[in-house]
């Protein structure tokens, strides 16, 4: 396990009481907290480095823009991206997939082609998907899930049977907490002529991440769930396929040469950057991924995995509670219910011990009606939680049952 | 996954101090009783008038059926499913409604909304019923979306 009181001390708004208690923050498959280096990063760029990139004749601008580029092969590296001109700076995983459908789909799905997600993709993972298919009159196919909450990997090989073009999954889910085995989907899409793209939001935070060794085509990225800014995220992609996709916004930064009618394209990444880019946010996303990385992201990983394992081992002694899920191959998200407590009933009990978790579809409709729930409630584990954290869910939860029957009050 | 081993309270580390009053106020069991046992749940043969409301945000969903002859509504039944306090608060207004005129239903979601507002006058209004027991939703802000979501509901349907 982490030393959690030394990493604690790092985050400022986790030493402030929620409810008159101490905070316990356990929505990081949400959005995350952030430590002092990142909030002393934006703070210290705005202080002595801020000018717009890419344009300014004077050293302000150079600087500013080496702050942004030297972000961007930061990126690059902590998931082993192909090339820094491969990260393209979005302002999260949805504008990242939203780039993908917009900009690689609307050139090359056509009528009558297919575009494979699964049933535990995020709506971003799926909505922009929908709009391309319906835009293209292509099909959507949704791969289905087994019992225990993986992808079902023979109707993953029969969705590919129709040799998508595209196909879609997260690395981890953000409802169930399954870890997908991205390799071997990726080879197996491929295989079906199809390119691939992959949901990257709960997985670059909590696990070590290499594009390469995943070998997909699209990798989809969120900072703020990584302990940096909001707003701040990447598309990160193999640089032939972005050379050979048309533009996806255009504006200022994107262009080369514009002339009354038409206009030729600035080389990638910039391409699809235009307009002034958010450098506070690449700026504190690099020290962000500074701070992951002398924890460790291995470290990280282990320690999540043991405080789900905490968690499940004791929510399933309460009787009553559902687990949903796999058991093993799982990341540090926990969603349960409990009898008939709706999750939001149960985030409003927790809220008054200072816990705040997620209550609600977790953007995963398609998933909740397989689950046959309309809501789950979510704790979602970082870094600096620990074991007490655990117990004092557990605990809040008793109180919950009290509440409505199920323990004596 | 196991399931079988029963909770027990004398776990030592845990924190089991008994909820706090603002809590027991909220889930009353009046509340929980009309969550669990609704009253007028079902479907409503010759509806006049018909809304499907739902809440994005946490899955809510109510969708409301009423009888109107003339200016009364004679009956009122509702589907859903959300939490306790949206499902209580819907089979409490359904109670209430039966043989009310049009403006009566619409005073009365007035009434409501000025209760889950902090209107004290509105929690005491016995003309709200079984539905001052929701008055401890007050203090959850974002709960309160949740007891008016069968009154915006009312308030869609006989507006349309």
């Amino acid at each position: 396990m982490l030393d959690v009181a030394r990493i604690r001390a790092d985050f400022p708004l986790l030493g402030q009481p929620e409810n008159g208690r101490r905070l316990v923050y356990l929505d990081n498959a949400a959005t995350t907290q952030k430590p002092q280096a990142v909030l002393d990063a934006v703070a210290e760029y705005y202080r002595t480095t801020n000018a717009n990139v890419h344009r300014g004749a004077y050293d302000l601008a150079i600087r500013a823009t080496e702050a942004y580029e030297t972000a961007r092969a930061k990126v690059a590296a902590f998931v082993n991206a192909w090339a820094p001109e491969g990260v393209v700076f979005t302002r999260g995983t949805t504008e990242a997939i939203n780039l993908v459908a917009g900009a690689y789909g609307r050139a090359n799905v056509r009528a009558g082609d297919s575009v494979v997600v699964t049933a535990m993709d995020h709506h971003s993972n799926l909505v922009p998907w929908q709009l391309l298919c319906q835009e293209k009159g292509a099909t959507l196919r949704m791969v289905e899930i087994t019992e225990d909450g993986r992808i079902d990997l023979s109707d993953f090989g029969r969705a590919l049977e129709r040799r998508p073009k595209i196909v879609a999954f997260p690395y981890v889910s953000n409802a169930l907490g399954t870890v997908n085995p991205v390799a071997q989907l990726a080879k197996l899409a491929h295989a079906g002529g199809a390119v691939v793209v992959v949901d990257g939001a709960q997985s670059t935070p909590h696990l070590k991440v290499d594009v390469r060794a995943i070998e997909c085509d699209f990798y989809a990225l969120s900072g703020h769930k990584m302990l940096g800014p909001m707003g701040s995220g990447a598309l990160v992609a193999k640089p032939e396929l972005l050379e050979a996709m048309p533009p996806y916004h255009g504006g200022g930064e994107m262009i080369s040469r514009v002339w009354d009618d038409h206009s030729t394209y600035n080389k990638i990444p910039h391409k699809f950057e235009a307009g002034t880019p958010n450098v506070e946010a690449a700026v504190g996303l690099a020290a962000a991924i500074a701070y992951l990385e002398r924890v460790g992201p291995e470290r990280i990983a282990d320690h999540e995995r043991a405080l789900a394992a905490a968690a499940i081992d004791k929510l399933v002694q309460i009787e009553g509670v559902t687990v949903y899920g796999p058991r093993d191959h799982r990341a540090g998200v926990v969603s349960f219910t409990y009898g008939d407590i709706h999750p939001h009933d149960i985030a409003t009990i927790l809220d008054q011990d200072g816990i705040c978790i997620r209550a609600g579809h977790h953007c995963a409709q398609p998933l909740m009606r397989r689950l046959n729930v309309a809501a789950t409630a979510r704790a979602s584990f970082y870094l600096y939680n620990g074991l007490d954290e655990v117990d004092a869910l557990v605990g809040s939860l008793v109180k919950a049952g009290a509440l409505f029957g199920y323990v004596p009050a | 996954m196991p399931s079988s081993a029963r909770w027990s309270r004398r776990e030592p580390s845990l924190d089991t101090s008994p909820p706090e009053p603002q809590l027991t106020t909220l889930y009353q069991e009046l509340i929980l009783d009309h969550y669990r046992r609704p009253r007028n749940k079902g479907t409503l043969e010759q509806a006049t008038h018909t809304v499907s409301l739902n809440n994005p945000l946490c899955g809510d969903e109510i969708d409301l059926q009423l009888r109107v002859d003339g200016d009364v509504i004679k009956d009122a039944r509702f589907i859903g499913r959300g939490c306790s306090i949206s499902q209580a608060a819907a089979s409490m207004m359904t109670q209430l409604l039966k043989d009310k005129s049009i403006p009566q239903a619409l005073a009365l979601a007035d009434r409501m909304s000025a209760m889950m507002h902090g209107d004290l006058s509105a929690a005491r209004d016995k003309s709200l019923g079984d539905l001052r027991a929701l008055a401890g939703v007050s203090k959850f802000p974002v709960r309160i979306k949740c007891a008016l979501l069968p009154w915006n509901a009312l308030t869609d349907a006989v507006k349309t």
